[in-house]
């Protein structure tokens, strides 16, 4: 008889492999930054042990939104209209509370068309998690510049940007989003530990990702291109994220390392590379992304975190069970309700 | 001046007048912020009380406090309730417009003016009560800066006496609107009294217009349409609501928002429902679609404006087939285009609502218990048919307050339309969500978070074949669009059918829409008593038409369509939808001034129509 059993493939918690996390094939361009984005929501929703079927897939309009079509085929998916993508997720979390939204917007649906709901989706704090595939142009209109391009940046045409960048998450900060970071599609490890913190946060998670434009955003003079990036990334810490089933023990030095506890428990170690670095100081915050700005580097790492402050669905108090599917006998009161209603009008 | 037109049946002068009992019309012209929406409340529910039907209108400027103000009350035996274009008693508060208004009267008119505006110098015709409300108010109310809100109370009371209203009703009125404000309830019941005794002293009847009991009114309710579509969405079950402030929508959620604190939250203090002040609307209907496509019963209430900007979403709505309610309160013109005026002005707009081939239905409440009514069916109808559902009241409807029988407690259970569950999923093993199984052009969906690996369908715009999956191909976009055609076609049978008068023989049919009921209830009367003409009458309820409409286009050899716009938008809607022999009988009668529309002109405009 034979005793070897053929080998299993891994699976994670909920005993799902990675090939159940896959979407459709990519049509974007090889090499696109937002390819291995989708490479990294993969490992990361794998590796929490999120169930597909929980998990809501939210887009706007661009290459960057049509990417949620390449990850995950077991979500539903949203591709919404132009810079609207974050009323869509509002709606659909106020009707169903339990689902996990991931919203994928580009520099283009976010910061220019989309900045007025990206601002008040911050400001409520909504429990999402808001990725921008920012790469400075607009990829599917064929090269544009957006509102994020840096000053001084130029465009495959010659074409100089005199405009100043949009800072998306010095914004988000400033606005009320709880989890703010920055971060590089070409930055495996980084991207990947930032993701999975991401999912145990209750509340906006935003982040901005460079995404480089392979197409018409890659090459000398570009501040978004794979080179610049890699030139002039200042990470601001070493992340390390221990999901809260996951017993393995973690043994940082005290002296440098802050933990924070997320919201399910499981805890984001944030090796300090400066003294005085607090991401859970506000100003700090936003300083230290300015100062960034000043000296021409792209500060990476997560900028900002507050696990405390109460999230929109906290705010609006509603019924544990989803609103989508409250039964007729809780949604419509009785007729001695109306009868009380008609007798005040009288 | 800007909303009284010439009235056109005056009295004879010096003529013997008969009493007139019960049928007539007031107009309070007053100052917008001045407190008078108390006192013209009051005296409308006074006559309501004593059993006559009644009604009344707020013309209103587009400002918080200063500019001229009407309210126009109006009594009638026979329960008309439209506006009526002549004012028969006017009660000139605003020095400002007192002069242009008592001059548009026709003679036989009375008007009840403030001593010092000497009025009464203006014209012979018309019969004139001076009132010195400074001196009255003085005597009944020492603080000073409420004398201004306590001088509206004392036409009430002068009024009463000389309509020979029950000052015992005029009392439990007031009462009731001032519910537990006891000291302002008392102040002004103080000054009605000095108003109704002044009159009684000091005024000698000379105007024949008179109040008796009657017992029309027993039971009924007095509400306004947009509370009435509040109390119809929280009984329709919605559970998420989005809006953006805008004028004449506004007090819809502000009350729904009243009733569902009230009545839906639970025993642990949880509420069932969600209710989100959007930034704007675009995003109101970007949550409304969220919610719907989750699976919610979401809505949100808008005016033109909101409207405009709601289009290209209102579009994905129907080519992702979602459901979602929006209730439009239309009011006239984009900007600053008198915001507080009524018109039916969006309806060919909403019809085809966003850029491609686009059909949206569309109901139409005339009444405050459609309002109430057909929150429900907007709902049922939404979830069934899996797209945007718009519900077309007006400015109207939405913000005047109207006698209604009670409301009737929804008698059908809701209808959530096809939606698979997960058992459901794992016993027919898979779906296409876009699949026309059922042959009604309606596919099956699936809700996120539905608990099973096939359940995810992929939402996104009309590029998509019958599995949701992105396409590009000829014969999957033309697929589709035949399919959403066909649905459509299903709408038609699905929508509330309209509501008919009609007898053999008649060649004239009028069709009408929403608050132009109420005028051509009256309008049927007067081309009849008046002239002889019998004609027939067909309601639209909803767009898409149905067949019953398509017969009476048949059956009538002129057919006038009423619209409350300028390019009569729903004759053109019809004219799309008969056959080409037909389109030749349809006559239109517009009214688009921003007042209610009144049956003398529509009756008016028909008989020149019809050459008699
Ligand atoms: C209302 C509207 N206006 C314009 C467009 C055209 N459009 C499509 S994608 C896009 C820009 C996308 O840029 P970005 O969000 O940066 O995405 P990228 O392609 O760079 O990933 C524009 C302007 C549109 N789809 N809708
Ligand atoms: S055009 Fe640019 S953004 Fe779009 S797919 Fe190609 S590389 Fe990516
Ligand atoms: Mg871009």
């Amino acid at each position: 008889m034979a005793t070897t059993a053929a080998p299993q493939p891994k699976t994670n918690r909920i005993g799902l492999t990675v090939l159940d996390y896959r979407g459709g094939k990519t049509t974007l361009c090889a090499g696109c930054g937002h390819n291995a984005i989708s490479e990294r929501i993969i490992d990361a929703f794998y590796e929490m042990g999120i169930a597909p079927e929980r998990v809501v897939k939210m887009s706007g309009i661009g290459c960057s939104s049509k990417s949620p079509a390449y990850f995950m085929g077991r979500s539903h998916s949203f591709n919404s209209v132009h810079g609207r993508m974050p009323s869509v997720t509002t709606g659909a979390v106020l009707a169903n509370a339990k689902i996990i939204a991931l919203g994928v917007s580009g520099d283009g649906d976010t910061a220019s068309i989309g900045i007025g709901q990206f601002m008040h989706l911050m400001r409520r704090n909504l429990p999402m998690i808001y990725i921008i595939e920012d790469n400075g142009v607009y990829g599917l209109t064929k090269g544009q510049f957006s509102a994020t391009a840096d000053l001084g940046s130029k465009l495959k045409t010659g074409v100089i940007n005199d405009l100043p960048p949009i800072d998306t998450c010095a914004l988000a900060i400033m606005l009320g989003a709880t989890f703010v970071g920055r971060s590089f599609s070409g930055d495996k490890r980084q991207l990947h530990t930032m993701l999975k913190a991401a999912l145990a946060h209750r509340g906006t998670v935003m982040l901005d990702v460079i995404s480089p434009c392979t197409t018409f955003n890659d090459h000398e003079g570009s501040t978004k291109s794979y080179k610049f990036v890699k030139d002039h990334e200042e990470p601001l810490h070493d992340l390390n994220f221990v999901p809260h089933f996951n017993e393995i023990d973690v043994d940082y030095d005290p002296g440098t390392c802050l933990n924070v506890t997320m919201h399910d428990g499981s805890s984001l170690h944030l090796r300090k590379l400066e003294e005085d670095y607090d991401p859970t100081n506000k100003t700090e915050a936003v300083k230290r992304v300015m100062q960034a700005h000043d000296a021409e580097e792209v500060l990476t790492g997560v900028l900002y975190l507050n696990t405390t402050a109460p999230n929109f669905i906290d705010m609006i108090n509603m019924t544990d069970q989803p609103l989508a599917t409250l039964p007729e006998s809780v949604t419509r009161p009785s007729r001695a309700v109306l009868d009380e209603c008609m007798e005040a009008l009288r | 001046m800007a909303t009284t037109e010439f009235a056109v049946h005056g009295a004879e002068p010096g003529a013997v007048r008969e009493p007139v009992v019960n049928d007539f019309s007031i107009q309070v012209a007053t100052v917008n912020g001045s407190g008078s929406q108390s006192a013209n409340t009051v005296l409308l529910r006074t006559i309501f009380q004593m059993g006559i039907p009644v009604s009344g209108k707020n013309m209103f400027p587009s400002n918080i406090a200063g500019l001229p103000t009407w309210y126009t009350i109006r009594a009638s035996k026979k329960g008309y309730i439209a506006r009526k274009k002549e004012i028969d008693f006017l009660v000139a508060m605003n020095p400002e417009t007192a002069r242009e208004d008592t001059m548009s009267l026709a003679s036989g008119a009375a008007v009840l003016y403030d001593e010092p505006l000497k009025l009464n110098e203006l014209r012979s015709d018309v019969t004139f009560y001076a009132v010195p409300y400074d001196k009255i108010c003085a005597a009944v109310c020492s603080e000073s800066k409420l004398r201004k809100l306590v001088k509206n109370m004392i036409y009430v009371g002068v009024m009463a006496q000389l309509l020979r209203l029950d000052m015992a009703e005029v009392e439990k009125a007031l009462r009731k609107q001032f519910a537990k404000k006891v000291k302002a309830a008392d102040l002004n019941w103080n000054a009605a009294k000095a108003g109704y005794d002044y009159a009684a002293s000091s005024l000698t009847k000379a105007d024949p217009f008179t109040v008796e009991r009657m017992d029309k009114t027993a039971g009924m309710i007095i509400i306004d349409g947009n509370a009435a579509a509040a109390l119809g969405c929280m009984f329709a079950g919605v559970t998420v609501v989005t809006w953006y402030p805008i004028t004449p929508s506004s007090s819809l959620v502000e009350t729904l928002i009243d009733y569902m604190k009230e009545y839906r939250v639970g025993d642990d203090g949880k509420a069932t429902f969600a209710i989100v002040q959007a930034e704007d609307e675009l995003a109101a209907i970007g949550m409304v679609l969220g919610a719907g496509w989750a699976g919610a019963r979401s809505m949100t209430a808008t005016a033109g404006p909101g409207i405009s900007l709601m289009a290209e979403f209102a579009g994905l709505g129907y080519y992702v087939e979602i459901p979602g309610v929006i209730w439009d309160i239309q009011r006239v013109g984009p900007s600053t285009g008198l915001p507080t005026r009524t018109a039916q002005g969006d309806i060919e707009f909403v019809a085809k609502l966003s850029h491609g081939d686009t059909r949206h239905p569309m109901l139409l409440p005339c009444s405050v218990a459609e309002c109430f009514s057909m929150a429900s069916d907007a709902f049922d109808l939404t979830e069934q048919l899996q797209t945007p559902v718009f519900v077309m009241s007006d400015l109207d409807l939405g913000m005047n307050n109207w006698m209604s029988e009670p409301f009737q407690y929804p008698d059908k259970p809701q209808n959530r339309g096809k939606v698979l569950t997960a058992e459901e999923l794992q016993r027919a093993g898979g779906f296409a969500r876009y699949k026309d199984v059922d042959g009604d052009g309606i596919g099956y969906r699936t809700l996120p978070g539905t608990d099973h690996p096939q359940a995810a369908w992929f939402a996104r715009g009309s590029g998509h074949n019958e599995t949701s999956g992105y396409s590009e191909r000829p014969d999957d976009y033309a697929n589709n669009m035949d399919r959403l055609a066909h649905k459509f076609e299903t709408a038609r049978t699905l929508v509330p059918k309209p509501e008919m008068v009609r007898n053999d023989g008649n060649e004239v049919g009028i069709i009408a829409y929403g608050t132009s009921h109420h005028a051509v209830v009256e309008t049927l009367d007067q081309l009849q008593g008046e002239y002889g003409v019998k004609a027939d009458y067909l309601r639209l309820r909803a767009y898409p038409f149905t067949s019953e409409t398509h017969d009476f286009v048949a059956a009538h050899k002129r057919i006038y369509m009423i619209d409350q716009n300028r390019d009569a938008q729903m004759l053109q809607l019809l004219k799309l939808d008969i056959a080409i022999e037909e389109i030749g009988k349809l006559r239109s009668v517009r009214h688009y001034n921003g007042l209610p529309i009144d049956a003398r002109s529509i009756t008016d405009d028909i008989i020149t129509q019809e050459g008699k």
